[in-house]
């Protein structure tokens, strides 16, 4: 597994993050995030995830538990989830997103684990399942807020993942 | 009040060039749009559960009614 590039939000915010021109010499992708939002209300905030910068063909499943209660749903979206300004000070969430064979000219595949920190009750596990219906490889990856910006220090990390010719992951 | 742009960063994998740029009028449309069908889903999820909570409730109601006793109706429900 190699750090392709690793992104860190300054001072001012920024309501997106996007990888974008991702290499085409890897079997797989991995992104991690450590997340926090500057939106206010629930102790999370929802972020959502864009291969190529699209918003169309995506969907998932999800299993969910918020802390006091379970969630288990469906729909047309790509959702991680991070820490808000309303989760105790100073925490993030954090997210990984593994994409197994991005640059397939099929449908991908995506797993999505997000897990929100809060010293309190609300807080805010999923694991997804997600699906995106396209079949052009993946050469971009944003994740946008709907309102509000990623806070300072947040960061966000991808990897790429090289499977060798035994069809196995190779380490690096 | 302010009128802030929103702004994003791009980070160039094969070059390592980042860039922090402000959203275009296409993106901020699309940001709000996908803000209304989230809060729209939310609803939907809030109206779902609460529909399926109250059919639970009336369904025990009605065991109850017929003479099961709360052992037996949880034991069939899970509630």
């Amino acid at each position: 597994m190699q750090a392709i590039q690793t992104v860190t939000v300054g001072s001012g915010g920024a309501s997106s993050i996007e990888f974008s021109s991702i290499p085409g010499t890897f079997t797989d992708l991995k992104l991690l995030v450590s997340a926090r939002t500057t939106g206010t209300g629930q102790t999370w905030q929802l972020i959502n995830v864009l291969p190529n910068g699209v918003t169309a063909n995506r969907s998932q499943r999800y299993l969910a538990g918020l802390g006091s209660g379970v969630d288990n749903t469906s729909g047309n979206e790509l959702q991680a989830w991070g820490s808000s300004a309303s989760s105790t000070s100073n925490t993030f969430g954090s997210v990984a997103i593994y994409i197994p064979n991005y640059l397939s000219s099929v449908a991908k595949s995506l797993s999505i684990d997000s897990v929100t920190e809060n010293n309190a009750t609300a807080a805010l596990q999923l694991l997804t399942a997600g699906f995106w219906n396209d079949t052009s490889a993946i050469t971009s990856l944003e994740l946008t807020l709907n309102s509000g910006n990623f806070a300072e220090h947040s960061t966000a990390t991808l990897y790429g993942i090289l499977a060798g010719s035994d069809g196995t992951t190779t380490v690096t | 009040m302010t009128n802030e742009i929103p702004t994003k960063i791009v980070i160039n994998c094969s070059t390592g060039v980042r860039e922090v740029l402000e959203l275009t009028q296409v993106e901020i449309d699309e940001r709000e749009a996908m803000a209304i069908q989230s809060e729209a889903d939310r609803v939907a999820d809030e109206e779902a559960a609460e529909a399926k909570a109250e059919a639970k409730a009336s369904g025990v109601a009605k065991l109850a009614e017929l003479g099961l006793t709360a052992e037996e109706i949880s034991a069939i429900t899970g509630a």
